[in-house]
């Protein structure tokens, strides 16, 4: 009899709370709540002493950032560089752009770190709470407290302001530049339009904070956590998801905390509050159970591997596991 | 009963002895770790392993809720605490001397994630005993402070003379009859008196009598090595009429102070209204009343609590709240030795007393 695909299931060793996970190459990097990064068998102390709050990844590595104030890559061979010391103050996101480049933020306080090194700071309007780069150009998007601002930081410009009253988290903009989407402390997200007229966008009834937002590979759908089931809503026209109803996968009696697009299908990764974790193929809303519900805490990450052929899950609770999906 | 990590909220005008009564909190042998969130520009020196430098970014909340102000930095923080679990039994938020409390404690009721993983045990407020008359005259912050407090530490009493003392403890219970309050020198309290208040916690609203009428705010955890009921000059009843002078005498003082007679005040704009119906309350009439009344007056209401006999009902209804936020349910039965009566407290700013008194007793059962 064939394996189920919860059975297929690896566990992987995590310290802590997970708070984010990368595939470097055919190594899982788990970053942590007790500082670390666990690369396989490796454990890396990319913040000793401290706390992982944020992480970010890419093909050079993961990029964590710490209560102890510093932005810390770690290369896929376990080697860690400082990318930036904030002087014991907590980072409290970071993002990864194109050409090498990184931004963090602490408090007000914004960094962006070009490829070469280069870096540049501002003092945005109120927290930033979340960042994003912009698929062209070296260019950031920074969610605030009433709006989101877009800053150049290779200019001494001062950033666009995009307004809308009240508390915005994360940030995240489409993969054609064209919508800029932030979540919000009263269970919502809020989209501008940046072309063609700066049309706003209003989606809500969430029944938590949707803090977990992912663009499906096409650009055309943005699938979204803080509800009994992952909301994906619809951005395969110009206008955005204006006057069109969400989609609903995943549909369970607990909260969505993570979701994560396959990297080239029309399938979701779905993680909830009580641990168990999804896949859902958009298509015909067909769902694989990877990880059933009952341990360990909230689903506190998910990632794909670049290709798709492998996806990791972990905890706030201090589990991971990884699963490579049968062919 | 909940793994929710309990959350005390320290206030005080500046220079009362905040930082003292946290250093103070934080040596004690007492084996607990904690997480201390303080203002960026505080007072330096806190000997802790987990310091965490705060904003105090207020902001409203778009929910119609016009003085629904929560603490951004704060929902922040808590959150990135979460990540390290395990690591600390408690978290203590140190306010500036100049902040309101209130948004501070909103924060625990409305934002979900915070709600979900804390929880707030009481407000403690640090008052200087020498300066405190001044300030309630100049510094609405520091009236805010003293209204709002579930216990207030009276520092610094050896600086004050008798007179003195008995003045300002007036001016504190003309403002708030219901805080536990305990005298200091140098922020030396018990820790139990500080920590693990359960201000909030419905289950343990069990009385809403003017605290200094039960044994004058020293909570029941003394240790003086013999029992004893402390005397007072006026009947159980006296709490619930403010307009008569009354003394209270204490068989043994407490750090090395007796009492002195207790002189009643009242505040100009800050007061507390309680009024009891003796008998119970229908919860159709009630319920509609004191969420309109908080709804109109929650700018000026800073704290509610109140305990009911719901008609039909065997169980006591308890509510707290503070402004606009109501937390409300059914508790414990009633004994069978005890009277069905119905009380509640309001604490704050020109409070119509009239019509708060009319509005409640018309919800009688």
């Amino acid at each position: 009899m064939a394996m189920t695909l919860a059975e297929r299931v690896e566990p992987v060793a995590a310290g802590g709370h997970v708070v984010g996970l990368a595939w470097l190459g055919d190594a899982l990097a788990v970053a942590c709540g007790d500082g670390t990064v666990a690369l396989g068998e490796t454990i890396v102390q990319a913040h000793p002493d401290g706390a992982v709050l944020v992480a970010a990844a890419d093909a050079r590595g993961m990029v964590t950032g710490g209560d102890d104030g510093r932005v810390v890559l770690t290369a896929p061979d376990g080697g860690t560089t400082e990318l930036g010391d904030e002087q014991g103050r907590w980072i409290d996101a970071v993002a990864l752009g194109p050409s090498g480049s990184v931004a963090w933020s602490a408090g007000r306080r914004v960094v962006a770190r070009d490829g070469k090194g280069r870096i540049a700071a501002i003092e945005a309007a109120s927290t930033a709470r979340g960042l994003a780069f912009m698929p062209k150009g070296y260019r950031l998007a920074i969610a605030q407290y009433n709006g989101a601002a877009l800053w150049f930081p290779g200019t001494q410009a001062p950033p666009e302001t995009l307004e809308w009253k009240g508390s915005h988290l994360d940030v995240t903009v489409s993969p054609d530049g064209r919508f800029v989407v932030t979540s919000m402390q009263e269970n919502s997200l809020h989209g501008w339009r940046l072309q063609p007229d700066r049309g706003h966008m209003r989606m809500s009834g969430y029944a938590a904070k949707p803090r977990s937002l992912a663009w499906s590979h096409d650009g055309k759908w943005l699938a979204t956590s803080g509800a009994d089931a992952v909301i994906v809503w619809p951005f395969d026209s110009k206008e955005g998801p204006m006057g069109k109803k969400p989609r609903e996968v995943g549909i369970r009696p607990a909260k969505v905390t993570r979701c994560a697009f396959h990297p080239g299908s029309l399938v979701l990764a779905a993680g909830y509050e009580d641990g168990c974790v999804l896949l859902v193929r958009m298509t015909d809303g067909s769902e694989l159970l990877m990880r059933p519900a009952g341990r360990s805490g909230a689903v506190t990450a998910l990632a794909w591997d670049r290709t798709g052929a492998r996806i990791a899950f972990g905890t706030a609770g201090g589990e991971a596991g990884r699963l490579t999906l049968p062919v | 009963m909940s793994d929710k990590i309990p959350v005390t909220v320290l206030t005080g005008y500046l220079g009362a002895g905040k930082t003292t009564l946290l250093n103070r909190i934080l040596t004690e042998p007492h084996g607990k770790k904690f997480a201390v969130i303080v203002n960026e520009f505080g007072e330096i020196g806190i000997d802790n392993e987990l310091v965490v430098g705060a904003d105090e970014e207020v902001f409203e909340m778009n929910n119609g809720c016009i003085c629904c102000t929560v603490r951004g930095d704060l929902i922040r923080i808590i959150d990135g605490l979460m990540k390290r679990k395990g690591k600390f039994d408690a978290i203590i938020v140190e306010t500036t001397g100049l902040a309101d409390p209130a948004p501070v404690a909103q924060t625990f009721f409305v934002d979900d994630d915070v709600s979900g993983q804390t929880k707030l045990d009481a407000v403690v407020t640090v008052a200087d005993a020498k300066w405190l008359t001044e300030r309630l005259k100049d510094a609405p912050e520091a009236k805010n402070q003293i209204a709002f407090a579930d216990v207030i530490i009276l520092n610094k009493t050896d600086l004050v003379s008798p007179a003195e003392l008995a003045e300002v403890e007036g001016r504190i219970r003309a403002i708030n009859p219901y805080a536990r309050l305990h005298r200091a020198q140098r922020a030396n309290v018990k820790i139990d008196e500080v920590l693990g208040r359960n201000a909030f916690d419905l289950d343990r609203i069990l009385e809403i009598e003017p605290a200094f009428l039960e044994q004058d705010g020293h909570g029941h955890h003394h240790h003086h090595g013999h029992d004893h009921h402390h005397d007072h000059a006026c009947g159980p009843d006296c709490g619930h009429d403010h307009h008569h002078d009354h003394d209270h005498h204490h068989d043994h003082g407490h750090d090395g102070h007796s009492h002195g007679g207790l002189k009643h005040y009242h505040d100009e704009d800050m007061q507390s209204v309680a009024v009891k119906l003796e008998g119970e309350v229908d919860p159709d009439k009630f319920l509609p009343w004191v969420h309109e009344l908080v709804q109109r007056e929650g700018p000026s209401i800073l704290r509610s609590k109140g305990i009911l006999a719901f008609k039909d009902e065997p169980k006591r209804f308890v509510f707290q709240g503070v402004h606009m936020i109501l937390d409300g349910d059914l508790q414990r039965d009633w004994k069978p030795d005890e009277a069905r009566t119905s009380k509640i407290v309001f604490i704050g700013r020109d409070l119509d007393e009239e019509a708060i008194r009319q509005g409640f007793l018309a919800c009688a059962a």
